[in-house]
């Protein structure tokens, strides 16, 4: 099984991608560590004729701390964020989750920033940025903009990227509330989680609920209102739409979400 | 388009299509066929290798990506002489396989797991080859494998 032909091009520098973006408009992508793209690829549910391989840009790898917050290039592979210590010391969630990412193998290759432009409701690190409030940073033609996380992900596999506008990094704060968790339920190792929860302090992201990453404002409420975790938890699956498939249907995925919301505070809290 | 990489130590240059994968151009264009396509869909690791040390998955790389890299496949782990390398000489004598489709994979996986964790837990291990399916469920024997690899300590 092999992609549909395309036309290969290697960036050298953000500018240069910038520009084979503009030049090949719709029918252009970029291609980061490709453990997403290929795949969809593959299967002809991507079929773009140009590829942009950003890969190489080292300039957009890295984990460094600036004003108030850290920030993270685009093209920082999972395996790189889940071995950081200023991420393992500062944001423990982002690298932990990191760390459960598909597999070995896949870390190596899979970007942080691939995953979040790649937009899979079923993603881990989605929700991840969600709950820690990042702000993503874009490139495009006419220059850089910030987006806060809440406003990123428009649905299946869509973001509000335009075409030839490039994810560069993403920003985030240091967490007001320490303890955090991140809960995950697969049927084996490596698939996409049925459903997932992210928690950071009293607040709280589901993955695979809908069809983007999903804030549970509900459970948020009710802890701000001084509901038990276990009370809160029950408000999980509150304003979610979950899809139904091979795996679970609306109910089971419903049921999920208030267990692993309820073990992911009681694991927050114990770790706060 | 062009593409040139060094493979166990040696020099790789061809004209090959855009969309070749790394497997394929192992395989078809190097000569090299120890490494599997299993399930082609970056699930079974049949196909793992090492690009610049780091276990990847051959079928979810294109040939491109590697240009100018260093690919090391099961084949060119051994010294030499032929002397087996420390993961496979523990497959070996552990008996760390049974129809051996998935046996590449899972050595290519170990030497990257051991480089990055060199003394694993058997958890670590665990989760450290979660990415390589055996079809034949031998994994108890592949487990002791890699704890004997490590135990050696000659990785």
């Amino acid at each position: 099984m092999i992609p549909a032909p395309f036309t290969y091009q290697r960036a050298g520098s953000v500018d240069e991608a910038l520009s084979l973006a503009a030049e090949g408009g719709d029918d252009a992508k970029f291609l980061a560590g490709g453990h997403s793209l290929l795949p969809l690829m593959k299967l002809r549910l991507a079929v773009p004729e140009v590829l942009i391989d950003i890969g190489r840009l080292s300039e957009l790898s890295y984990v460094r701390e600036e004003n108030g917050h850290i920030a993270v290039g685009a093209l920082t592979t999972h395996h790189d964020v889940a071995n950081s210590g200023l991420l393992g010391s500062e944001l423990p969630l982002l690298a932990h989750a990191a760390g459960q990412v598909g597999d070995p193998q896949i870390r190596h290759r899979g970007t942080l920033g691939g995953s979040l432009v790649h937009s899979d409701p079923a993603g881990d690190l989605p929700a991840v940025i969600l709950v820690l409030d990042a702000t993503l940073v874009a490139r495009g033609p006419s220059g850089s903009r910030e987006i806060p996380a809440g406003e990123f992900f428009e649905g299946l596999f869509e973001t509000v990227l335009e075409p030839g506008e490039l994810l560069t990094e993403i920003r985030i704060p240091r967490p007001a509330q320490a303890g955090w968790s991140f809960q995950k339920f697969t049927k084996r190792a490596i698939d996409w989680a049925i459903v997932g929860a992210a928690v950071q302090g009293d607040q709280v992201a589901l993955v695979h609920m809908g069809s983007t990453p999903l804030r549970a404002s509900a459970v948020e409420q009710a802890l701000a209102g001084g509901a038990a975790p276990a009370d809160a938890a029950a408000h999980a699956a509150e304003g979610t739409s979950p899809p139904e498939d091979i795996n679970a249907d609306r109910e089971y995925r419903e049921h999920l979400a208030r267990v692993l919301v309820a073990r992911g505070l009681t694991e927050a809290r114990s770790r706060a | 388009m062009k593409v040139s990489m060094t493979v166990n130590g040696a020099a790789v240059d061809a004209e090959v299509p855009d969309r070749t994968l790394l497997v394929h151009f192992l395989r078809d264009v190097a000569g090299l066929t120890a490494t599997n396509v299993g399930c082609d869909t970056t699930s079974c690791g049949a196909c793992t290798v090492l690009l610049d040390g780091q276990s990847v998955k051959s079928c979810t790389v294109l040939a491109a990506q590697a240009d100018g890299h260093q690919v090391t496949t099961v084949e060119g782990l051994a010294n030499g002489d032929g002397e087996m390398h420390p993961v496979q000489r523990a497959f070996h004598a552990e008996h760390g396989l049974q129809c051996g489709f998935c046996t590449p994979g899972m050595v290519m996986a170990t030497v990257s797991l051991l480089a990055e964790n060199p003394r694993p837990t058997e958890e670590e291990v665990r989760t450290g080859l979660e990415g390589n399916l055996c079809r034949c469920t031998g994994y108890h024997n592949i487990v002791r494998a890699v704890l004997a690899a490590a135990e050696g300590g000659d990785i």
